[in-house]
């Protein structure tokens, strides 16, 4: 048993959030997570990139909000009471909302259970993905938070 | 000393004194004789020497120290001020201030002894005190200086006594104690070189010399002894009734006195000995008219002249001075405000008030009397001029006049003159206009690089100036005054003004623009081409400007700062730059507009005036929506086109208009509905989002939460 143990120290884990986008389970570094916010309010900002559906207000601060199916292409959905905003922080001082379908839960992942994404190299897409992590029998995409963030318009 | 907390202090008083000087400079140089000046700029010399020894940076102290003698020759009357005179002490003020970055930075001084700087120092006051002596040949100083060298090292050896020049109540003193028939001895005492407190051991030794006998005199001068402004030796002359051997005893007995050189001295032996040491300064000093000075001032004088080891015995000092910080290497000191006391009461006023409101407002809904509406529209509204004058009083602590940094530019200037080779003058009104400290901070850079080019590419060169029938020496203004919202610089100069041609040339040779797009472009838009990037009409790069990374820096450094810059040029005439900026930051008065359903702001410094315009009095011009309004064509800016919103209903064909200027151009938003005026805070939108037409300038949060975006009318324009 130890000696488990002992093996399963030897890789670093990461915890993620698990969330859902249509059937699709996503995760997101947790390190990265500021705050996940129910759908509020959003203003409309004219005339900037289209997946960002405008700016809300987080307890002062305006911050900027992005539609993950706009980024990714996915059809538009109608908000339910499970949609959020989840609050990422890749630096200090620049957060962004992502919305989301529904949060889920919190997991944690191992190296050893985390595969590295295959790409098809006929997809003009970026990859928003860096990984895929498996737990309890389901797949969950791994965010690669710089590239859905990044300025960069699909093609 | 644990001299840590008056760091702050220190760097802001030298700071001051600094500034004091170099502006106390400016003007000595162009009045050589105004006596009040070079009493100004003593007196800051000698707080400046104060303060550094104080803290321990004996480098800093040396080379001030330097600095204040000469300013006391010039002070007496012994030296003249001289272009090359002001330019060694521009450059000693310039190693001050290098000496005051590094301990802002480190805590410490650093290692760089200036040692050139101290030498030209020596230089400028031995030569100067020579000039100004005038019929004193140069024969007589040569010889003395090789004299004094000579007894100091070789000659008299270790017997530094023999070198105290005598006044004349020391020699009848001298005289009379052999009358009564005591000791005179002159001896030199050597501390040793690690000693900390060398001014501690020198008083311990005068006290114990005391005890036996009297001390006719010391070299240096009880004075500077108690502030250490010796090397590790001291000589005095000794009046005792006790043997030498016993007076010898009494000072070894003072832990880390190195050794004793001395002797029992006749009253003839030390006044020849005195009056000789006297002639050799009188010589080096070379001055027959300043005798009676020169027998006072000496001492003070004499030390630097005879030691150079003044710098020498820095290191040891140095590594006194707190070396704790040093691992850290960001500045140990915070950025800070001088707040006037006033604007300080003002705010403890104003903040009594707010807990005044509050608690009437407390009672009011513990009271129970809810009911009562007028009563509580009352408070608030009391309410809410208290936080205004509040909000108005936070922006005046943080207000700083744009002295702080304008006060550096006549130095500036100066300089380039002198590198440029061409005569200019700095005119400069309005240093006390205000603006927010973080903008102050900021613009110092991008007007420092306006001036330059001012002078070297506006103003042409003298020969040329004085060819085209100009004055010969050029001007460069310095204008800055408030419009009010924003705050206005200009720096304009009677120069060349831009040559649009020139330009247009420039800018095809680059392939910036086409030739045909040359033909099109209007002189306006050509100019503007000078704010891209590596874009320099300079035929050569100096290294004052010319490598093209001027302007465009200047641009976008006043622009991140929510200002612009504009040029107005006549060739032939000179031209004129404007930077202009807003007065705050942080919180502005808007007008609340509804367009489309969604709430904008405008600011109001941008309005002029709103109108209520009919629809049948839109005019078109070129195909665009104009209106005539007092005799002004004002294109009209649709807000819903523009912010992509769907055309509401409109009842009536009446439309509001708003009508916002830039300069003296004029454009008129039309919106849905106004709400009203507000004080709004302004927030960025954040790094990621990015507006295309940067007609959104930010947003806002409104009392019910809500987000309102910014409308920037001059994109609008």
């Amino acid at each position: 048993m130890d000696e488990i143990s002992l093996m399963n120290n030897e890789y670093d884990t990461t915890q993620y959030i698990v969330i859902n986008i249509g059937d699709e389970q996503y995760g997101i570094d947790i390190k990265y997570v500021d705050n996940i916010v129910r759908m509020q309010k959003i203003t409309r900002v004219p005339n900037c990139q289209d997946y960002f559906k405008g700016v809300i207000n987080l307890r002062g601060e305006v911050v900027p909000v992005m539609s993950f199916r706009m980024k990714v292409n996915l059809p538009e959905v109608e908000n339910t009471n499970k949609t959020r905003i989840i609050i990422i922080k890749l630096e200090q001082n620049a957060p962004v909302g992502i919305i989301v379908d529904a949060v889920r839960e919190v997991v944690t992942l191992g190296d050893n259970s985390i595969d590295a994404a295959t790409r098809s190299s006929t997809n003009n897409d970026p990859s928003y993905i860096n990984g895929v992590g498996k737990y309890n029998d389901t797949l969950i995409s791994l965010l690669d938070l710089n590239v859905v963030i990044s300025e960069k318009e699909t093609s | 000393m644990d001299v840590n907390q008056y760091l702050e202090i220190f760097l802001d008083e030298t700071n001051e004194h600094l500034q004091s000087l170099s502006d106390q400079l400016m003007i000595l140089e162009n009045e050589p004789e105004n006596a009040d000046t070079i009493n100004e700029i003593f007196r800051a010399a000698h707080s400046l020497k104060g303060m550094a020894g104080t803290m321990g940076y004996k480098r800093m102290q040396a080379l001030t120290h330097d600095m204040e003698n000469v300013f006391s020759e010039i002070r007496n009357g012994k030296m003249k001020v001289t272009s090359q005179l002001v330019d060694v002490l521009f450059q000693t003020l310039d190693a001050l201030e290098e000496y005051k970055n590094t301990i802002q930075e480190t805590s410490d001084e650093g290692t760089n002894d200036n040692a050139a700087l101290i030498k030209a120092l020596q230089q400028c006051l031995d030569e100067g005190t020579g000039a100004a002596a005038g019929g004193a040949s140069d024969n007589a100083k040569e010889a003395a200086k090789d004299d004094a060298k000579g007894d100091g090292s070789s000659e008299n050896g270790e017997q530094k006594w023999r070198n105290i020049a005598l006044q004349e109540h020391e020699i009848n003193a001298i005289k009379e104690a052999e009358e009564k028939k005591m000791n005179i001895y002159g001896c030199t005492v050597f501390i040793q070189e690690s000693c900390i407190l060398k001014a501690a051991r020198a008083f311990l030794v005068f006290k114990a010399v005391e005890e036996l006998g009297e001390i006719i005199i010391s070299e240096p001068s009880t004075q500077d002894i108690e502030d250490e402004k010796f090397d590790f030796d001291f000589s005095l002359y000794i009046i005792s009734e006790e043997p030498y051997d016993k007076v010898e005893a009494a000072i070894l007995s003072v832990s880390e006195i190195d050794r004793v050189v001395g002797e029992k001295i006749s009253a003839s032996d030390a006044i020849e000995s005195g009056s000789k040491a006297e002639d050799k300064k009188e010589a080096v000093e070379a001055s027959a008219e300043a005798e009676q000075k020169a027998k006072e001032e000496k001492p003070v004088e004499a030390a630097p002249a005879a030691a150079p080891a003044t710098p020498a015995a820095a290191p040891q000092g140095g590594s006194n001075a707190p070396a704790k910080k040093q691992g850290a290497n960001k500045p140990v000191v915070n950025r800070t405000v001088r707040v006037d006391i006033e604007k300080l009461d003002v705010l403890m006023n104003l903040v009594s008030e707010l807990i005044i409101a509050k608690n009437s407002l407390v009672s009011y809904s513990s009271g129970g009397q809810a009911g009562n509406n007028s009563n509580f529209n009352e408070q608030i509204e009391y309410l809410e001029s208290v936080t205004t004058n509040l909000h108005e009083s936070v922006m005046k602590v943080r207000m700083v006049p744009i002295e702080s940094i304008t006060n550096k530019f006549p130095r500036m200037i100066r300089d380039l003159s002198k590198k440029l080779n061409k005569k200019m003058e700095l005119y400069m009104s309005g240093e006390d206009t205000e603006l927010d400290r973080t903008v102050v901070d900021e613009i110092g850079d991008p007007l420092m690089h306006m001036l330059r080019n001012s002078a070297d590419h506006g103003l042409e060169s003298t020969e040329e100036r004085i060819a085209r029938g100009k004055n010969p020496t050029g001007s460069i203004f310095l204008d800055a005054y408030q419009d009010g919202n924003n705050v206005v610089i200009e720096v304009k100069d009677d120069g060349n003004g831009i040559d649009v041609e020139a330009v247009k040339r420039k800018a095809i040779e680059r392939g910036t623009i086409t030739a045909e797009q040359g033909e099109n472009m209007s002189s306006k838009e050509i100019i503007d081409l000078l704010f891209l990037p590596s874009f320099s009409t300079a035929k050569v790069v100096s290294d004052v400007s010319g490598r093209g990374v001027g302007l465009d820096v200047v641009k976008s450094k006043i622009e991140s700062l929510g200002g612009d810059v504009s040029v107005k040029t006549k060739l032939g005439e000179g031209s004129t730059f404007s930077i202009r900026l807003p007065l705050t930051l942080a919180i502005i008065q808007a007008l609340m507009v509804i367009v489309g359903g969604e709430t904008y702001a405008i600011s109001l410094g941008s309005i002029d005036t709103i109108e209520d315009i009919s629809e049948q009095d839109v005019k078109y011009v070129e195909a665009k929506e104009v209106i005539h309004l007092r005799g002004n064509v004002i294109p009209i800016v649709r807000l819903h086109e523009v912010l992509g919103l769907e055309v509401s209903e409109r009842q009536s064909d009446r439309m509001i208009v708003v009508i916002v200027k830039k300069g003296d151009q004029y454009a008129g938003l039309v919106v849905d509905q106004l709400i009203g005026q507000q004080e709004i805070v302004i927030k960025s939108l954040g790094k990621y989002i990015n507006c295309t037409s940067r007609m959104i300038s930010g947003a806002t949060i409104l009392g019910d939460g809500e987000v309102a975006l910014i409308i920037d009318a001059n994109c609008l324009i």
